[in-house]
């Protein structure tokens, strides 16, 4: 171990004892932990503390991934059990803090599950943390620290292991080396393309050129999605170490972290976390005494959809319109400002430092034989646990709704579920026993994508819900190709009047012309996939769309006159 | 927090070039400029396009194409207050239309936009990120979720007030 890390560590693990030699109450945090009202929570446990002598510490942590349970609270006391509380409120926290923190005595009747500190401490009439059903069927790699440790405190990250994937790589392994780890790990791409991340660097690595850049897109504009900013909310050092691995891997002298601007959480983390790794010698010259430098830099984009795309997210970065550009030249030959470039997604690059750490033969004994490693899988919409899941791949659509996610709430049916984004599919009931994994996906006609689901119980009609994602893909057309703008646009007028019971037969044929117009007509995914939503809704759900066109079948929808609100704002 | 108003258009200008000026990070470029004045003043004057060009060393046209593209960025002051509500498909499955109607017949308008005392602006959000606690409303960037049609109104009628 080199000397500046061994002193890392020391340190670390110094702070690491510090915090569980006293009561620590940990909270979870993010966007989810905000809309949920953690921060009422957080403030709570404050005050409350503040006039209470004992030694104590209150964090705000990242997610867990229980969303249905947030706030979520986690109290743990040196000797104790770590015992969480779920869905907890302001008025909860006096009681909390006077038996739990300062008693030492959890609270068994609140208490939503529990991790024992010892062999035969048992907590009566509570559940184990790790026999409940959407904990017992995880496998969290990119996930591991998640409403574990303070995202803002780079030293807690390295007291769970954290960099030890980079002093490995820089301590005794050539650039090669690493590059072969991750080509021998089978990753592949999660940003939805699922393309092989160590052929993907192999092209960048090859080039000779004395300038590269390693993009990380965390634009995440997918509704339904939240993985990439709830990585970088939890757990920023996570994806920086990858960061780094990918810059030594290939050669590469920067690497950018490219965010949408207003998502204020995971971009703060984000910069306190380079700004952290760059006072602790992890960036900069000569990274822990090796002879590799490497810079970061968190950049910020406006609001475009179409920004997550590779070649408009290089755009955005030179501050121009986030409009795709033509390939050929490829981003390995020519990038960002003419530069060599590769750009990853969030989670692929979260899997590299444990996959350095461990080893790729490790990362391949995880999920299936063509799909290696996990799936970050974010559940919402009717179901009963929504959340945020990292699943080995190779579990059933039908196991996730059921084992982890508990079914519709009510005890109502699912019936269609939107998985891959607004530009992926909408599947019935006939897919959902399709393995998660990207051939099996794509093979019944979805994508795994961004690993969104968006679940639909049986009072959802699906031919709104289909204009909705249509909505979406009219409004965030950049417009550079005609078949695009025009199309998604059509799209959405035909199925505003097939809501309205104005459409006829006809319709569907013209829609299928325009799709298939906009698959051959547009440089980007967006109108190349544009047409997804309808084709695969129309395939599971003939039916319903028949319905709708029958005559006096009445408008669907939210509203009585079968409308829509969409934003008012289109775009030159 | 935004500055104070400034007294004049010059004030306005100088103010203008001190954010333009203030850009600490390494990659300073057109965009980067745009979203640091729209981050202060909440909306970007036409000042804000010039000093860009000057500062950018590029054409006023050059800078409309990326301020008029990118949805975020706004020309006229926004109300005291934002209300956004997300239109996104999660959302959408858990009832989002309806709360966007509740909310739009309380604030008295049928559009995004700012009600007539200009008190609060109504923003429809394509994703505010906090899918599993659909559906998610934010109130001056706060996000709120598990939003009903009662709490929806109930929030923009204290907004009004």
């Amino acid at each position: 171990m080199t000397v500046a890390f061994a002193e890392l560590r020391e340190r670390a693990d110094r702070r690491w004892r510090e915090l569980n030699d006293s009561a620590w109450v940990r909270v979870g945090g993010g966007v989810s932990g905000e809309a949920a009202g953690c921060d009422e929570v957080i403030d709570a446990f404050n005050s409350e503390l503040a006039s209470v002598d004992v030694s104590s510490t209150v964090s705000r942590v990242g997610m867990y991934g229980l969303c249905y349970a947030e706030p979520l609270v986690d109290i743990k006391t040196p000797g104790g059990p770590r015992v969480w509380y779920a869905n907890v409120t302001p008025e909860q926290v006096p009681g909390l803090v006077e038996k739990h923190v300062k008693g030492g005595q959890p609270v068994g009747a609140q208490a939503f599950a529990y991790e024992s500190a010892g062999e035969g401490q048992v907590l009566q009439g509570v559940a184990k943390f790790q026999d409940l059903p959407d904990v017992a069927a995880q496998t969290r790699i990119a996930t591991r620290n998640f409403g574990h440790i303070d995202p803002q405190d780079l030293l807690q990250y390295i007291a769970n292991g954290g960099y030890a994937g980079l002093e490995k790589a820089l301590d005794g392994m050539a650039p090669d080396q690493v590059l072969d780890e991750v080509k021998g790990s089978g990753l592949r791409g999660r940003g939805g393309a699922a393309f092989p991340t160590g052929l993907k660097w192999s092209f960048l690595s090859g080039n000779p050129a004395p300038v590269k850049y390693v993009l990380c897109n965390c634009e995440e504009g997918d509704p339904g999605a939240f993985n990439d900013k709830a990585i970088l909310e939890s757990d920023p050092h996570t994806l920086l170490e990858g960061l780094i691995l990918a810059g030594y891997a290939t050669g590469a002298t920067k690497g950018f972290i490219f965010i949408r601007q207003g998502h204020d959480e995971p971009i703060n983390a984000a910069r306190k976390a380079v700004a952290d790794a760059y006072e602790a010698g992890l960036l900069g010259e000569n990274i822990l005494g090796s002879e590799f430098s490497y810079d970061a830099e968190v950049v910020l984009t406006g609001d475009s959809y179409v920004a997550g795309e590779e070649t408009a997210l290089m755009e955005a970065i030179e501050g121009k319109r986030s409009q795709p550009r033509y390939r050929p030249p490829f981003p390995a030959q020519a990038g960002l400002w003419q530069k060599p470039s590769n750009i990853n997604n969030v989670k692929s690059l979260s899997y590299v430092p444990q996959i350095i750490a461990r080893g790729g033969e490790w990362f391949k004994t995880v999920g299936t034989e063509k799909s290696s490693g996990t799936a970050l899988v974010c559940l919402t919409g009717d179901i009963v646990r929504p959340g945020l899941f990292e699943i080995p791949m190779g579990l059933t659509i039908r196991q996730v709704l059921e084992d982890i996610g508990g079914g519709a709430p009510g005890a109502k049916k699912i019936k269609v579920l939107q998985t891959g984004g607004p530009l992926g599919g909408v599947l019935g009931e006939e897919a959902f026993d399709t393995e998660i994994d990207f051939d099996a996906m794509s093979a019944a006609g979805a994508i795994l994508g961004s690993g969104g689901i968006i679940v639909g119980d049986e009072d959802v009609n699906v031919v709104d819900l289909t204009r909705a994602l249509v909505a979406f893909n009219q409004f965030e057309s950049c417009g550079k190709c005609f078949p695009c703008r025009l199309g998604t646009t059509h799209m959405l007028e035909t199925l505003d009047r097939v809501c309205m019971n104005k459409a006829y037969e006809e319709d569907f044929a013209l829609m299928d012309r325009i799709g298939s117009s906009m698959k051959v007509g547009s440089l980007c995914g967006h109108g190349q996939l544009g047409y997804n939503p309808i084709l695969s809704a129309v395939k599971f759900f003939k039916d319903e769309f028949d319905a709708c066109i029958a005559e006096h079948a009445g408008p669907v929808g939210a509203f009585p006159d079968g409308s829509m609100i969409t934003p008012s704002r289109t775009r030159p | 927090m935004a500055s104070e108003a400034p007294e004049s258009a010059d004030d306005l200008r100088v103010q203008i070039q001190a954010l333009l000026k203030g850009q600490s990070q390494p990659t300073v470029t057109v965009l980067s400029s745009l979203l640091a004045i729209q981050d202060d003043l909440h909306y970007l004057p036409n000042e804000a396009i010039e000093e860009t060009a000057s500062f950018s060393n590029t054409t006023i046209n050059e800078v409309w194409s990326v301020a008029s593209f990118y949805t975020n960025f706004r020309f006229t002051p926004p109300g005291d207050h934002t209300y956004e509500v997300c239109w996104g498909p999660s959302c959408h499955v858990k009832g989002a239309q309806q709360i966007l109607k509740c909310v739009q017949e309380e604030l008295g308008i049928d559009r995004e936009g700012e009600t007539e005392d200009g008190k609060v602006t109504l923003k429809y959000g394509t994703c505010l990120g906090a899918c599993a606690q659909a559906p998610v409303i934010a109130i001056d960037h706060h996000h709120k979720g598990r939003i009903t049609m009662e709490i929806a109104v109930r929030l923009a009628r204290e907004l009004k007030s």
